[in-house]
């Protein structure tokens, strides 16, 4: 058995009903478990793109991207390490503000860890939090004393180190492609 | 000059549009649009109507493999789509272009649990190259033209639509039809670069010990021809895969067996002696490998596939060669350089000779008048009695194995069986398909007297369209092939194998087809004759041995080269080292 590692696979689909389904079977049939899932319209007209993060070892994950490449409505899937990348996600807390009045340390906590407040009621405050998951773990565990309430993090996004933009080439000389086919016709 | 017509309409305008003659389905509540369209245009489509939409689906596969048109197939929602699953499933492993359309509850109805609805867009995806839910009748004809650009270009697969009552009972303008050709993010054909096949080529001219391994896809594309004149130019030994079989004549010098399971001796053993092994159109499936850890541990591994997706799935390969068969092999042609490889072939002959007389003798040449015939023998006499190019259409299990390995091919698309997914129930209807699909041709559907039963009620299509398929049942009076594996691993333990059967005669009479019973060798030739002879479906029913099993075989997880002769004897690999 491969070393194990969390991967990023980033996919670039039609914007179709069932698409994300049409992924997450091919997961589900390889027994590979979806760590996170972001799924959002990409810069590209009509295109979506969709971050999954996933801890296996590189072959299991390429026969992945292989079958999901297969799929019609799929325009590319990559595979990356987390060197290849630049990669953020979103976390929110809600705390009590009471405590936040009362906990000195507290504000030196959020100072800390440069987190945002979002929303401030007599009751409650909302803190946000970007950075790589170990970053928002560790300001869940330093604000679990405090009366916590929630906490919600999102999937991962990503965007890649390399200079070369791979969906752009692909899209652009597949117009070429249906130009010249529409041409023919 | 555009005009209104309903989503129906649209539907069945279109399959003309596509060049669709014929249609297997069945109708109900939520296709019923379809079907009373389908009533005006009886002149140019054709609709057969199965018994179960099991067969329908089945049919339309043995059609679309025996014609390579595109098989299509409509059924209503709930059950209807239910039951084509085996088929989408069966079709989809084994590449083979459907266009399934199937009724939808109403549009506003869809997800409430109403009656007759099932959902088939998600129990579909998995098991169809492609699946689109249509709820607007607009939304029809593009919906088609791209369903069959995608169900039959690339690797070939079954596409479903799934089409809403209320599209199919709405308006649409319609124009004119516009085929589909461009699809964004699907590329059927990709672009072979000749410094690939220069590698490739320089492997193959400085192997000692190449094997050519040639799979579905060399049909597929119709890649016949190419083949053939590359390994003559190149002195190149075939092997076929079970769906491979046919692409070469079964008596060309250069082919040399099928692999798997049970295939012959000399590729199977050869595999793991080869240096060199080039892969066509196949994909390295269980049944063919064996044990991959002890799979051609000597050998490069050319993969040539139109699928991206079955490089290295099973198989590592040294080079691979993303394109479609028949482009490759004629562009690789040039590059290769005339050779000779005598012992090498030699080594085929050796193992064909052993298998000739531990095997194949004992199975073609038994001439004892009053006993029972063997599978392998009623599969060489009825190939040898059906005219020119006859199809085998098989089901699935020793009648399957054994037919598959002694019916004599003489041209391409010659057996239609269930490779990948071995579905029991598929010879009968595919049959169906097949003959409708080739009519020129003689298709003898090979079935057990368990497979037949899974199926059988599409006797009643054979009768209703006079369906001159020729069927033999080979009859033990057991599931088979379970209990070839009983026999061999579990210890004579015949656990719900053994089957009271109906008379198949008798049955086969009370649906006014044909049927005579034989029961010992003396009888055989005659009904072969009088089956051959008789103008229209015609069924034998062949009782066979309980105890004759299938050889050789190369057990689950056990490498290819290690081939039982018998429940005894293994085969003896250093005979070829000597």
């Amino acid at each position: 058995m491969e070393d194990q590692q969390l991967f990023t696979i980033a996919i670039y689909t039609e914007n179709h009903v069932g698409l994300l389904n049409q992924l997450s079977i091919i997961f589900t049939r390889r027994c590979l478990n979806i760590e996170s899932v972001s799924a959002s319209a990409s810069a590209i007209e009509g295109v979506h793109k969709i971050h999954l993060t996933c801890f296996s070892d590189r072959r299991s994950l390429e026969k992945a991207i292989q079958q999901i490449e297969r799929r019609i409505d799929v325009i590319k899937a990559f595979l990356y390490t987390d060197e290849e990348v630049v990669h953020q996600e979103v976390a929110l807390y809600k705390v009590s503000t009471q405590k936040l009045l009362e906990e000195k340390n507290l504000e030196e906590i959020i100072r800390r860890h440069n987190a945002r407040i979002l929303d401030i009621t007599p009751d409650y405050t909302i803190l946000e939090k970007t950075g790589h998951s170990d970053e928002t773990e560790s300001l869940f565990q330093e604000l679990k004393s405090y009366d916590l309430t929630q906490f919600v993090r999102s999937g991962r996004i990503s965007i890649t180190k390399s200079p070369i933009e791979l969906v752009d080439a692909y899209l652009s000389s597949q117009e070429e492609r249906r130009k010249r086919l529409t041409h023919d016709d | 000059m555009s005009e209104i017509i309903t989503g129906a309409e649209a539907i069945v305008r279109g399959l003309i549009c596509e060049g669709v003659d014929r249609v297997f389905g069945y109708p109900g509540g939520a296709i019923i649009p379809v079907y009373d369209t389908l009533y005006d245009y009886a002149d140019k489509i054709t609709h057969v109507l199965t018994r179960h939409e099991q067969g329908a689906i089945h049919a339309a596969q043995g059609y679309a493999r025996a014609s390579l048109r595109t098989g299509v197939v409509i059924v209503t929602s709930g059950p209807g789509a239910a039951n084509v699953i085996t088929g989408l499933s069966d079709a989809n492993v084994d590449c083979t272009p459907l266009v399934v359309i199937i009724g939808q509850v109403n549009s506003w109805l869809l997800g409430s649990d109403s009656f007759q609805e099932t959902d088939v867009v998600g129990i579909t995806q998995p098991i169809s190259k492609w699946t689109i839910q249509i709820r607007n009748s607009a939304d029809i004809p593009a919906a088609l033209a791209k369903a069959f650009y995608i169900a039959n270009t690339g690797r070939p697969g079954p596409v479903v639509l799934d089409i809403a009552k209320d599209a199919q009972t709405g308006t649409l303008e319609w124009d004119r039809y516009r085929r589909c050709n461009f699809i964004r993010s699907y590329i059927p054909y990709p672009e072979v670069h000749d410094t690939d096949l220069q590698v490739v080529a320089s492997l193959i001219n400085s192997a000692d010990r190449p094997l050519v391994l040639a799979g579905h896809g060399v049909m597929i594309s119709g890649a016949e021809k190419e083949l053939s004149a590359l390994v003559e130019k190149a002195d190149l030994p075939v092997a076929s895969t079970l769906l491979g079989l046919s692409t070469m004549p079964s008596d060309h010098p250069m082919y040399k067996g099928m692999l798997g399971m049970h295939g012959n001796i000399g590729p199977n053993v050869n595999t793991n002696r080869a240096d060199l092994i080039v892969a066509v159109g196949m994909r390295f499936d269980d049944r063919v490998t064996g044990e991959l850890d002890k799979y051609a541990p000597n050998a490069k591994i050319v993969h040539i596939d139109i699928d991206a997706a079955e490089f290295d799935k099973n198989v590592k390969s040294y080079v691979k060669i993303h394109g479609d068969a028949r482009e490759v092999l004629h562009r690789l042609y040039p590059f290769v350089r005339e050779a000779k490889h005598t012992d090498w072939q030699k080594s085929f002959d050796t193992c064909a000779k052993i298998e000739t007389e531990k095997i194949i003798q004992p199975e073609l040449c038994n001439d004892d008048p009053d006993g029972m015939c063997k599978m392998g023998e009623v599969a060489r006499k009825v190939s040898l009695a059906a005219g020119i190019d006859p199809i085998l259409v098989t089901d699935v299990g020793l009648n399957q194995m054994l037919s598959a390995r002694y019916f004599r091919y003489t041209a391409p698309r010659s057996i239609i069986t269930s490779g990948g997914l071995g579905t029991m129930g598929f010879g009968l209807p595919a049959g169906i398909g097949a003959k409708m699909g080739a009519p020129h041709r003689t298709v003898c559907v090979f079935t057990g007297d368990g497979g037949i039963q899974m199926t059988v009620q599409e006797l009643g299509t054979i009768m209703q369209y006079g369906v001159a398929v020729k069927i033999i049942v080979l009859n033990n009076n057991y599931l088979g092939n379970v209990r070839q594996w009983q026999a061999l691993f579990y210890n004579n333990r015949f656990s719900q194998t053994p089957m009271v059967n109906p008379d198949f005669v008798e049955l086969a009479d009370a649906y006014g087809i044909k049927a005579e019973n034989v029961e010992k060798r003396s009888q055989l030739d005659g009904a072969i004759t009088r089956m051959m002879e008789y103008d229209g479906p015609y069924m034998l029913n062949v009782t066979v041995d309980e105890c004759d099993m299938v050889f050789p075989m190369t057990p689950n997880g056990c490498a290819v080269d290690y081939v039982m002769l018998s429940k005894d004897e293994i085969f003896d690999v250093n005979t070829l080292n000597d």
